[in-house]
């Protein structure tokens, strides 16, 4: 593409989105949940938050089970699926890289892989 | 009328635990609620919805801001980063008060999102008087410590927790934070008294009181082990508990806390509608 | 002393007895009454990755993504009390857990909803708005990456497996890398599909250059990318400002 089609396509982008306007924000709109969160929860997308209560719900963690993953990822199939490390990162301040391992001496062949 | 015995500038008036699910209700009709008050942890962020909502809240309820993750009773520093953010969010908010726990939640490990118990010695003593100091200093304002939920208790202990409350509020100049629910689900579990609790309490250095609902489950030798849920409606021996008090420390403002299983807000303004109907009376 | 050590070590490992020193208050051993702490912390902590990752949770199933998360929060509980943040070693957790080696993509999918978090509590910013500029006028600008922007990287594709678990209607994933643009022009982030060349662009916008600049320097680094959509998406999703961050 030569530098004036160049131009050209920039001045086209350019005039099309110069027509376009943005709405303000409203605190109390209803926020956006993606349809996955908790039922008649409304500040989902916020994020987990803080309790000062205890809870009554017992925690069952024991060596005696064995699970494997049974979620929709069943229902996704992508060839060559095994493609080793991922490359992704996230282009933001204070967000990690993907050089974390399992602590010394997790105990994982309580989960066992299909 | 204000009474200025009471430490604290929130008015002698029922709030409620703020949960941004209530947010078009209380703005729409907030019944007796008159006040709010929000877990400061909550809104550390740089912005967005969280922030807008307080600000909005702000213009019309007087806010107490409840710490949960300072970890006065830990043996660790302070955090000075968090100690910062709260001060961030209490130099622009300018809460009418701010309030913490006797408890422990972080230790080398991190943060574990519990209120974890301590012993009471003069070493513990010590120690969190002097995190207390430092919270006022950085604050720059007076703070209510509250009393917790226990569930098991310390060989070392050799203070009661009223004495250890009394002797912090002393010695620090901060103000107490009276959980009723709190002293009935620790009375009931370790076999004291709860109305000799509050017989024993310092009550004219109480900012606030905390009005919750708990679980009830038995130990290993079959002995009540009451669970502090804030999971369900305050049950009649606390309201029993509560007309005690305030008949003795005069009116105080009240809060009802309901953190799980949050329900819909017309249950949470009959909670502080009774609630209201204790408090009103003493008030007038 | 460090009773808080020895307190902390049991409440995070089940198989240990209660610490030394603590009773039930009768004289007994605290039993029980010590297991209410535990639960407290590891049920806590696992309904706050819940709270978190709800796609992640769907694509493992509840019973697998309680379980895991009891292996997670033991191993990585929270380094503040911010719970909002919570799950940053979430994705190299998940990279390097035997049982969802099969799965390399959940890694990416746990790293787009941290980023719908943080961007969520990001500061505000007022989208860049170019309506009634004069075209030249507008490729002079040089705005900012708004604070709430993110952009996650995948050679996965994510974007079409994060739909199909939010949106019942959506098509599934095939197979393909796909980059995810974050934008919060209002107060609810949403992920967008980022076309080729869209990750260079966020990079060079991030430098502070024109939008001429950034298009042309784009068009140059990859001459397929359709710049006129590129730039449309940036702007029209409320990707930049013209505001600068709070310090």
């Amino acid at each position: 593409m030569s530098t004036h089609v160049k131009s050209l396509a920039l001045l086209g982008a350019a005039a099309a989105l110069t027509a376009h306007a943005t709405a303000p924000a409203q605190a109390q709109a209803q926020e956006k949940c993606f349809g996955v969160s908790l039922a008649g929860e409304n500040d989902c997308a916020a994020g987990p938050g803080t309790t000062c209560a205890g809870t009554s719900t017992v925690d069952y963690q024991g060596n005696a089970w064995t699970l494997v993953p049974a979620g929709t990822c069943a229902d996704i199939e992508l060839p060559d699926g095994r493609m080793g490390e991922t490359e992704a990162s996230l282009e933001a301040d204070g967000f990690e890289g993907l050089a974390r391992d399992l602590p010394e001496g997790t105990d994982t062949s309580i989960l066992r892989p299909v | 009328m204000r009474d200025m015995s009471v430490p604290s500038r929130l008015p002698l008036a029922v709030g409620i635990g703020y949960k941004s699910r209530h947010y078009a209700d209380l703005l729409a009709d907030p019944g007796p609620v008159g006040w709010l008050e929000i877990h400061a942890e909550n809104y550390m962020g740089d912005g967005g919805r969280p922030i807008a909502q307080l600000r909005a809240l702000a213009e019309r309820f007087p806010i107490s801001v409840h710490g949960v993750g300072l970890s006065i009773g830990g043996e660790r520093p302070l955090d000075r980063d968090h100690l910062n953010r709260l001060r961030h969010l209490c130099d622009w908010l300018d809460p009418a008060s701010f309030s913490e726990h006797l408890a422990w939640s972080t230790h080398d490990t991190g943060y574990l999102n519990d209120l974890l118990p301590l012993p009471y010695t003069d070493a513990t003593l010590a120690r969190v008087g002097a995190h207390i100091g430092q919270v006022q200093d950085v604050l720059g304002r007076r703070m209510l410590l509250e009393n917790p939920s226990t569930y098991l208790a310390f060989d070392e202990t050799t203070m009661e927790e009223v004495d250890f409350l009394s002797e912090l509020a002393r010695r620090t100049g901060c103000g107490l934070l009276l959980d009723i629910n709190n002293v009935f689900v620790s009375a009931t579990n370790q076999g004291t008294d709860a109305r000799a609790y509050i017989d024993a309490f310092p009550l004219s250095h109480v900012g606030e009181v905390h009005l919750g609902g708990h679980d009830a489950d038995v130990d290993d030798t079959g002995r009540p082990l009451l669970i502090d849920s804030h999971g369900c409606a305050v049950v009649d021996p606390v309201w029993a508990l509560y007309r005690y008090t305030i008949a003795q420390s005069g009116p105080r403002p009240t809060l009802i806390e309901w953190d799980t299983d949050v329900p819909a807000f017309a249950t949470l303004r009959a909670e502080a509608a009774r609630a209201d109907a204790i408090l009103s009376p003493v008030t007038a | 002393m460090h009773r808080q050590s020895s307190f902390t070590d049991a409440v995070l490992d089940p198989d240990r007895a209660a610490p030394g020193g603590v009773n039930d208050g009768f004289g007994g051993p605290a039993g029980k009454r010590f297991d209410v702490y535990r639960n407290n912390v590891v049920v806590s902590l696992t309904e706050a990755l819940e709270t978190g990752f709800p796609v992640l949770r769907k694509l493992v199933g509840d019973a697998f993504f309680k379980a895991m998360a009891g292996v997670f929060v033991r191993a990585h509980p929270p380094a503040s009390p911010r719970l909002q943040l919570y799950g940053q070693r979430l994705p190299g957790f998940l990279a390097s857990f035997p049982p969802v080696a099969h799965l390399p993509y959940l890694p990416d999918i746990a790293r787009l909803e941290l980023g719908l978090r943080q961007s969520y509590h990001a500061a505000d910013a007022a989208p860049l708005d170019v309506g009634g500029l004069d075209p030249d006028a507008m490729l002079a600008l040089k705005p900012l990456v708004a604070p709430a922007t993110l952009v996650v990287q995948s050679r996965y594709p994510i974007f079409a497996i994060w739909r199909a678990n939010t949106d019942s209607t959506a098509p599934g994933p095939a197979a393909g890398a796909q980059d995810i643009l974050i934008t919060r022009p209002g107060f609810d982030p949403a992920p967008h599909l980022l076309p080729r060349g869209g990750v260079a662009l966020a990079r060079l916008l991030k430098g502070r250059i024109s939008l001429a600049e950034a298009m042309a320097a784009t068009l140059a680094a990859e001459p397929e990318a359709d710049i006129s959509a590129l730039l449309s998406l940036f702007i029209a999703s409320g990707a930049l400002t013209l505001e600068r961050k709070d310090p």
